[in-house]
């Protein structure tokens, strides 16, 4: 908290804070107004006396019906949760073997593949699609969910790894070695005293990879073609902009339901993942 | 229990000679104390002892056999660490428990040797609590309770008390002993505080960029050291040094002498600093040994000083003061009313002065 004379909290703590959390709402109330707004408030041409971009005067749900009747909206919700899903764990298994690995053991190169695994989290996706698309068509995964289940992990790993590597380090050695001489062999120590401390890095990990597989786009356009594969960012891309025709309140609504699965997710975890992030073992 | 042999153990950092040829016997039942500076390769003969460190060369023996290759799990021993190391996703009672656990001891017997063990160390009611509840010198008790329940061949202490408070670390350096003298377990201690090394060791060694120093009983170590090093490191405050040059005069008498001192030494000292006259050597006189002189004293045993700082204790008075270009610390009677800048005569206890060779150090 701010010290001093009460401007001082107002200037330097509640207008930054509120400039804040202004900027990062108002896509959210954009989306939500614009979703429930008729046609005939959306297309007011805005020299029109009752233009009202801000408000919705009469709100109504024919958009959201739309979506969710008229597209696969729910298909490409269940296909972008099974991927994300699938994908986060496979990139967190590999990702909290790599990383114990990394931060812990001794071995000749450790130094440089860690380095090295942080380099191929740089390289940018919309160079590496192209390599992918045909390894995807090699192996015959395109229009399959496995096309996303298996090329989200080149990034998610590497991330996954990084981050836990940094908070394994973050956890006293002593504790892996009193419990080695406690009788625990090395995976035990591993499953028993590592793992149960680094939850809250996991979690952060996990919950990182599902949101960065969940609003995946480049790949997901590039491997699935046929609209019942489709993830939510592609699909509702795709499927609601025909030519140069914009479903205003249907593409809202979509982009405003896609983002619950993710809201719902971090207000879950959230104090894990603060902790996750900030490193704090308490001993 | 069991006995512990440390052989020519050697250990090498990427070239970093950081432990020499270490010889050790401990006997069965036997405390014994690692103390020296940091980084004198004391924690790092410990570890290897635990088998957390590889062995460069030599050989560690736990009970009469070769440890070197076996892991910490199989080497039935228990280690107690610097900050404790207790597991923080875990109550009191399942850390104490962990390593029974993971023994595949039954739940009665785990049960029975937890509680027996809170019992000693009086923790009872925290069984339950997660180690972030408790206070500095409850953690360090279940970490002593942990190695406790176990009942290894050999304790081994890693500064178990130095990130507790000063009057906590006395009361549980006193539990420490007791629990030693009561379950009569080998234990190795590592230290740098040479009080703690003191006060708990059978026997202390004392060690110094790697090398030990000397070995010996708390009391042979500040009576007899084997070097200035050890002399200067055990007691507290530390042991004056002067250089000084052994003469012979007409009469056959040796003196010592720089710009500050002048004295006659003892028939018995003399002896072994003949073959010294005319060499410049390290007298050292602890400050116990320095007390204010009265008019009775012989003159040839007496120092003149000028008073630098008092520092009153109580029970003593602690006085540095200026001797010729070098500096001492004496311990003077409550009694001595001096001030700074006082002039005063100090007489040196003639029994208790030492001499060590001007270049090897080694204890004349």
């Amino acid at each position: 908290m701010i010290e001093g004379a009460k401007w001082r909290r107002w200037v330097f703590f509640y207008i930054p804070l509120s400039a804040f959390v202004f900027t990062l709402l108002f896509p959210f109330y954009w989306m939500l107004v614009t979703a429930v707004r008729p046609d005939s408030e959306l297309y007011r041409p805005w020299s029109a006396p009752n233009y009202a971009p801000f408000w919705t005067a009469h709100p109504t749900l024919d958009h959201i019906t739309y979506l969710l009747q008229e597209t696969l909206f729910s298909t490409w919700m269940l296909n972008t949760l099974f991927i994300s899903i699938t994908a986060t764990l496979i990139s967190l298994f590999c990702g909290i073997f790599a990383g114990y690995a990394l931060s812990r053991l001794k071995f000749r190169f450790a130094g440089m593949l860690g380095t090295g695994i942080f380099i191929t989290y740089l390289v940018p996706q919309t160079l590496l699609f192209i390599p992918l698309a045909d390894v995807v068509r090699n192996f015959h995964l395109g229009d399959t969910p496995w096309a996303l289940i298996l090329t989200y992990p080149t990034f998610l790993i590497p991330f996954c790894t990084w981050l836990l590597m940094g908070y394994f380090k973050a956890i006293p050695r002593e504790l892996e070695e009193c419990a080695r001489i406690d009788g625990a062999a090395r995976w035990q120590a591993m499953l028993y005293i590592i793992f149960p401390i680094a939850v809250p890095g996991i979690l952060s990990a996990g919950i990182f990879a599902f949101t960065l597989s969940w609003n995946e786009f480049i790949y997901a356009l590039v491997f699935l073609s046929s609209p019942a594969q489709k993830t939510v960012s592609v699909g509702v891309t795709s499927e609601l902009i025909r030519g140069d025709v914009f479903y205003w309140g249907s593409l809202m609504a979509g982009a405003l339901l896609g983002s619950i699965p993710v809201a719902f997710v971090y207000s879950f975890f959230v104090e894990h993942y603060v902790a996750g992030l900030t490193g704090a073992v308490k001993g | 229990m069991a006995r512990v042999e440390i052989r020519n153990l050697n250990k090498t950092f990427d070239g970093v000679h950081a432990v020499k040829d270490v010889n050790l016997d401990i006997n069965d039942k036997e405390f014994v104390v690692l103390v020296g500076p940091s980084g004198c390769g004391k924690t790092t003969t410990l570890r290897m002892v635990a088998g957390l460190e590889t062995i460069s060369s030599g050989e560690v023996l736990i009970g009469d056999k070769v440890v070197n290759e076996l892991p910490p799990m199989d080497r039935d021993i228990a280690m107690v660490f610097q900050n404790y190391a207790l597991y923080p996703h875990m109550n009191v009672y399942d850390n104490m428990a962990f390593g029974l656990k993971m023994r595949r001891f039954g739940r009665a017997e785990i049960d029975a040797r937890v509680r027996a063990a809170a019992e000693i160390l009086g923790i009872q009611a925290q069984l339950q609590r997660k180690p972030r509840q408790l206070s500095g010198g409850q953690r360090q008790r279940v970490a002593l309770g942990r190695a406790i329940v176990r009942h290894p061949k050999v304790f081994l202490f890693d500064e178990p008390l130095s990130n507790l408070d000063a009057k906590l670390r006395v009361q549980m350096r006193v539990e420490i002993k007791k629990i030693h003298a009561r379950l009569g377990t080998t234990a190795i201690y590592v230290t740098h505080d040479q009080v703690e090394a003191m006060t708990l060791g059978d026997r202390v060694v004392v060690m110094k960029d790697g090398v030990v120093q000397q070995v010996g009983e708390p009391l042979e170590l500040y009576n007899a050291p084997a070097n200035r090093f050890v002399a200067g490191f055990i007691g507290s405050p530390a042991m004056n040094f002067a250089t000084v040059t052994i003469a012979a005069d007409a009469d056959g008498f040796l003196w010592a002498s720089n710009e500050g001192i002048h004295i006659k030494l003892p028939a018995e000292v003399a002896g072994r600093l003949r073959k010294h006259v005319g060499e410049s050597v390290t007298l050292g006189i602890r400050p116990e040994d320095l007390r204010a002189a009265t008019s009775s004293d012989a003159t040839d045993l007496v120092v003149d000083v000028m008073v630098e700082v008092v520092e009153k204790l109580g029970s003593e008075i602690l006085l540095d003061v200026k001797v010729g270009p070098s500096t001492m610390v004496a311990a003077v009677e409550p009694t001595v009313g001096a001030k700074v800048r006082d002039r005063l005569r100090l007489a040196l206890n003639p029994d208790r002065l030492y001499f060590f060779d001007g270049a090897s150090q080694a204890a004349i």
